[in-house]
């Protein structure tokens, strides 16, 4: 690949910008003020996060990135109201973020859904805890299956669905108490890839046709630049905003689209963000240290190359 | 290294059918090892039954004497010109012959006792399972909400445990003195030695099964808005549900095993006071009957708790392999 040839990823087309524009005149869904998380550990206070600022408007896809130890599911974390944050501040439609609540849904990297429940109570059991009846609960329920494409399945119990499957009925468990941002960590991670694809174009395709705003972790860096309109960029130790990218790529995304110049010239930059040449993460030093000791256990003559 | 390995692939895909057939092979094993101490004369038989006495003035017909010493009389007696005894090769009067078991086994149930002073071995059985019944009930009451809420709650967990801890290694039967003083000498102390034996394994060991339920199934609730006493009936209790019952099936088992100890505690009663009374007059058979017919009912409960599980938690595949 030449690099002489990539445009900037700064470079936008007239429609990008236009979109753009248009995002930018919506209302503010969640906002992060200088948010910063402390651990305190024996060795001393680590700060897995630190001065987070950014905010996100209705019905805008924003990615958040970085290298391991980032923070970044400490991020989403602390929005979900899972994890309590000891600086800043979040607020959701300028409400300020005290623990789980309805108004955000989360779908989790690993299978969250409950085993004792089929799928479709699994997606009933949000509106239940929210004070709904069974019949208005069922009603939604089957309503979300449809539109994740599972309502064949109501009856089946998690461990029958594959992987993608579970995580349709995780979005559409999360979805049917109609938060106002979804809220997705590393959801398509545990994946084979072309599930996840599929799993890709299904979410954009939900994403399009409802009133939803996502904020989505990944480390696969396609998969934050076909889905995102926005990418967070972080950086580890501590854990901070390194970059905010607009996505260059015009929509209506393709998978096409993998190999055009915006998505290259966006992919190159990350590269350099998140893999700076001279700098290694303190994982991959880690990893340096251990140094394998290979020694013949073949006979000599059967070789392989 | 090929065959163990072989071996040990083939010992975990065992298919249904062989499966049956090695577990009938586990109980045949030991019963032909039975039978053939018991049936083949050359094998053990340390004593000879005596069915003649001949003209050793000691001995009556029925009596069991050494090998030694009747082949001594035996020489004895030819020397002396004198009637030698006769008998046959026997084992002690503590290991009775599997039909012999089977009889008494038989007998115990279809022709009790008539005499009101002597137990039958349904009656005493039926006061065993009784015990047991009250005793496991009374724990589990108390247990399983304290395991579960220890496991739930650090708090609570970390006000209980250390003292559970040390508790649970006081032997249960020590309290057999204290727990007749203070519940007098019927079934009172006997359930609870039942329960001082179970209760304090079921609250670790159930708090430890709440504290395996995935951390992540909890978020995800709460994320969808449930909170407080609805994480737990909702969310902890179901989750634990399948692993519970496993559990409260191995706790059972346990509370068997404390039974005999129980029942010695104040007036012997149940099943313990048939066995000591059968034994006083050496009817061994009696005894193996009424000790197999524990195991039978300890091990035909866990496996229709085990089939029931299947049908309560279809869910729960790990059922499937208990």
């Amino acid at each position: 690949m030449n690099q002489e040839t990539l445009p900037s990823h700064l470079d936008q087309s007239p429609e990008v910008r236009a979109r753009f524009e248009r995002i930018r005149n919506r209302e503010v869904i969640l906002e992060v003020r200088g948010l910063g998380k402390r651990y305190r550990t024996p060795q001393g206070d680590t700060e897995a996060l630190k001065g987070i600022d950014f905010s996100v408007r209705r019905r805008e896809f924003v990615c958040v990135i970085g290298p391991s130890g980032c923070g970044k599911s400490t991020l989403i974390r602390i929005l979900a109201g899972l994890d309590q944050h000891t600086d800043g501040e979040a607020l959701l439609d300028g409400k300020p973020i005290k623990g789980p609540g309805q108004d955000r849904g989360m779908v989790f990297q690993g299978y969250s859904l409950f085993p004792w429940l089929t799928v479709k109570k699994n997606v009933m059991f949000g509106p239940q805890m929210n004070g709904r009846g069974r019949d208005e609960a069922e009603h939604d329920a089957m309503m979300w299956l449809d539109l994740v494409g599972l309502e064949k399945f109501a009856d089946a119990y998690p461990h029958q669905l594959s992987g993608g499957m579970r995580q349709r009925v995780a979005i559409a468990r999360a979805l049917v108490n109609q938060p106002r941002i979804l809220l997705m960590d590393e959801p398509f991670g545990a994946l084979d890839a072309q599930t996840r694809a599929r799993m890709q174009t299904h979410l954009i395709d939900i994403w399009k046709n409802i009133d939803i705003t996502v904020l989505f972790i990944t480390h696969d860096l396609d998969e934050a630049i076909y889905l995102a309109d926005r990418i967070l960029v972080l950086k580890a130790h501590p854990g901070e905003v390194q970059e905010v990218i607009e996505v260059p790529v015009p929509r209506p995304r393709t998978p096409g689209q993998f190999n055009s110049p915006e998505f290259r010239a966006t992919k190159a930059r990350l590269e350099e963000l998140i893999h700076p040449a001279a700098e290694h993460a303190p994982e991959d030093e880690e990893d340096d240290k251990v140094k394998p000791h290979l020694i013949r256990l073949t006979d000599i003559n059967d070789n392989v190359e | 290294m090929n065959t163990i390995a072989n071996w040990f692939a083939n010992s975990m895909s065992v298919d249904a059918r062989s499966r049956t057939l090695l577990a009938i092979g586990s109980f045949l094993i030991p019963l032909l090892v039975w039978s053939l101490v018991s049936y083949v004369p050359f094998v053990w038989h340390p004593k000879v039954y005596v069915t003649d006495p001949g003209d050793v003035d000691y001995l009556q017909a029925g009596m069991l004497v050494d090998k030694p010493m009747f082949a001594e009389e035996v020489a004895n007696m030819e020397q002396s010109q004198l009637a030698p005894p006769v008998g046959h090769p026997s084992n002690p009067i503590y290991l009775p012959a599997p039909d012999e078991v089977a009889k008494a086994f038989y007998n115990g149930f279809a022709n009790p006792p008539t005499n009101t002073d002597v137990p039958s071995m349904p009656a005493s059985l039926w006061h065993s399972i009784q015990i047991i019944f009250w005793g496991f009930l009374i724990s589990s009451l108390i247990g399983v909400p304290l395991g579960i809420l220890s496991g739930t709650y650090n708090l609570v967990g970390r006000l209980n445990e250390p003292f559970i801890e040390f508790f649970r290694y006081l032997p249960a039967p020590a309290f057999g003195a204290l727990a007749v003083a203070i519940l007098g000498i019927y079934d009172g102390p006997k359930i609870a030695i039942i329960v001082i034996g179970t209760l304090f394994q079921q609250v670790l060991i159930i708090a430890n099964t709440t504290r395996k339920l995935e951390a992540t199934i909890i978020e995800a609730a709460r994320t969808l808005g449930t909170r407080n006493l609805k994480l737990l009936t909702k969310v902890v209790v179901p989750g634990i549900l399948p692993d519970l019952y496993r559990d409260q099936r191995i706790l059972l088992g346990w509370a068997w095993t404390y039974l005999i100890v129980a029942e010695l505690i104040g007036t012997s009663s149940g099943i313990t006071w048939f066995i000591t009374q059968q034994a006083r007059y050496q009817h061994f058979d009696n005894v193996y009957a009424a000790i197999m017919t524990i195991g039978i009912i300890g091990f035909g409960t866990d496996l229709v708790l085990a089939w029931l599980g299947r049908r309560l938690f279809p869910w729960d595949r790990t059922q499937d392999r208990s």
